[in-house]
């Protein structure tokens, strides 16, 4: 069956919108993606037929949306092939799933001494949280370095890893270069000497099928927002038996089981770890990317993906003064480029006033940029709605604003 | 193809972003500030040279987008030989010029720096032109060796 690519820009009301008076070519997907009008739908259903709060009502509005809430989390366990929907934590994003392993696992596991490996190609989001508790426990990050084309150096990984080590945080896909990491063999290596891998999964989930199961990673990490879904959402996977044994992150309603003034009993799984009222509308809406996600198919929308990647890079590759940064042997849907001296700002702002949006910056990857010694790229990012004619619009727009520059 | 850009990328922008004057590290400075935009990662590093309360000599280091260089750029052309409080008017009138809702700016008050009132109709990109003037301001109130403008 042939991809269904009008179908799908159908979909997204967005893609019909005019930019600067020029058809919208998103191309900012990284950063966030669009909405499909059932994602959109099931938000005004809900506020309009269904709302009250979760797990507190014996209303039948409150049973409707605890069902959906509920509903949205067992979509979730099959879409990463978890276990159990006991293992499903919705926090808000990748960032606050990051943070809760953190000051959870990692505040009760890491001790002075200890170390915490990550990546160079790490998002600020899998740096800080990790930055942040090595201070306050006197505990080590090591950084597994990586080598021009942007691939993790798996012999100085493997040499990292010691008694000492006691977690492992590495990105599956980096959003800044595109690199998706040999994370099966991360895990392997790191499991031999029994130590735990969190995986920062917000780029590669929407590129790849994800089991975890398969994976047997620790902890995944992901936002909705970038899986087509609201933001405001997102998912912490634990292994049951890694959650269970981990304290409570935020203290309030919704993670107890009793409270008196003396102490108070936590709830099980997953509540445990949502205090306070969860991002109602936002998970529904997760839950309805999802069933849209599986209406097309994961494997044929990363196919589709990978052509989009495949001719971008050909197309690009011709343009004079025209860099790749990352050009790793397996990647993600990423182009990020510079442009010699005409400063990526300049190339985001001149490509909007053509409607294409990318992304211009740092992309929350500091280091890496401080790695390239450029203090910007420019950055495409493909989604399950882009096409061919797209990046045509993108690359003739590179190559007139080049010529604008002189 | 850029119709609608040339407000902002006037030829005086792409001159002085191709041929920045004045960049050039400054020996026996008086006052050297950072100026850094972490939204987009540009840093420039300003000297000057003061006599009393004149300033005698202006210089730039860094890299940036072309806004942000032809901006530092025409600072330092425009900012010699004035009085702090002649270049701190200029600062405010700049600012008015870049994030103001007045319909009517004297655009002769600012000479040269008026290439860069384009700037007004891209909000994600005045902070593009104005991190030189807050690194400017720092410098003359003496007071920080680094400003961000986040
Ligand atoms: C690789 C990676 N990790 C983590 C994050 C953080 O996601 P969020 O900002 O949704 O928490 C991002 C988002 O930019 C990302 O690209």
């Amino acid at each position: 069956m042939t991809y269904p690519i009008e179908q799908i820009r159908a979909d997204f009301p967005i893609l019909s919108e005019k930019i600067r008076n020029k058809p919208l070519v998103y191309l900012d997907n990284a950063a966030s993606c669009q909405k499909p009008q059932a994602v959109i739908d099931s938000i005004v259903k809900l506020y309009s037929h269904d709302y009250a709060n979760v797990h507190r009502g014996v209303h039948t509005l409150s049973v409707r949306s605890t069902d959906l809430f509920e509903a949205a989390r067992e979509k979730v366990k099959t879409f990463i092939n978890a276990q159990s929907e006991k293992e499903i934590i919705f926090v808000r994003g990748a960032t606050d799933a990051i943070n809760l392993v953190a000051q959870t696992y990692g505040k009760a596991n890491i001790h002075a001494g200890d170390e915490i490996i990550i990546t160079a190609m790490e998002h600020h989001s899998n740096i800080v949280p990790w930055q942040m508790l090595c201070e306050e426990k006197g505990a080590i990050l090591k950084i597994a370095p990586m080598n021009f084309d942007g691939e993790l150096l798996m012999q100085e990984f493997e040499a990292l890893l010691n008694p000492k080590t006691k977690l492992v945080s590495v990105v599956q896909m980096s959003n800044a270069l595109g690199t998706i990491n040999p994370v099966e063999k991360i895990i392997e290596l790191a499991h031999a000497k029994n130590i735990p891998v969190l995986l920062d999964g917000a780029q590669a989930i929407p590129h790849t099928i994800v089991d975890v199961q398969a994976l047997d990673c620790d902890f995944y990490v992901f936002s909705g927002h970038k899986l087509y879904a609201p933001t405001g959402v997102g998912v912490l996977y634990g292994k049951k038996a890694l959650l269970e044994a981990m304290p409570p992150y935020q203290g309030g309603g919704d993670m107890i089981r009793t409270v008196t003034f003396e102490k108070s009993t936590y709830a099980g799984l997953p509540h445990k770890f949502e205090a306070g009222t969860p991002s109602i509308a936002e998970v529904i809406g997760l839950g309805s990317a999802i069933d849209y996600l599986n209406t097309i198919g994961m494997d044929k929308i990363a196919a589709h993906e990978a052509q989009l990647l495949t001719y971008a890079t050909q197309e690009a590759l011709k343009i004079d003064g025209l860099k790749i940064i990352g050009e790793a042997k397996e990647k993600g849907a990423i182009l990020s480029f510079t442009l010699g001296k005409i400063h990526p700002h300049d190339i985001g702002t001149m490509l909007d006033s053509l409607g294409i949006a990318i992304r211009a910056g740092h992309h929350c990857a500091m280091p890496v940029m401080d790695f390239y010694k450029v203090p910007a790229t420019a950055r495409a990012s493909f989604a399950m709605y882009n096409t061919k004619a797209e990046i045509d619009v993108l690359i003739s727009g590179i190559k007139s604003l080049i010529e604008m520059f002189g | 193809m850029f119709e609608d850009l040339r407000e902002l990328y006037q030829e005086v922008i792409f001159d002085h972003n191709r041929n920045p004057r004045n960049f050039r590290v400054m020996e026996n400075y008086d006052r050297m500030v950072e100026g850094f935009n972490p939204l987009c990662g540009d840093r420039l590093t300003l000297f000057l040279k003061m006599d009393g309360d004149l300033i005698t000599d202006a210089s730039f280091q860094g890299s940036g987008c072309a806004i942000s260089t032809a901006s530092v750029s025409l600072m330092t052309e425009i900012v010699k030989d004035k009085t702090e409080a002649q270049a701190d008017a200029l600062f405010k009138t700049f600012h008015e010029m870049t994030t103001g809702k007045e319909e009517h700016i004297n655009l002769e008050a600012v000479g040269k720096l008026a290439v860069l009132a384009g700037v007004r109709e891209y909000p994600a990109r005045v902070k593009c032109a104005t991190l030189a003037w807050h690194t400017l301001d720092a410098a003359l109130k003496n007071e920080q060796q680094s400003i961000s403008t986040e």
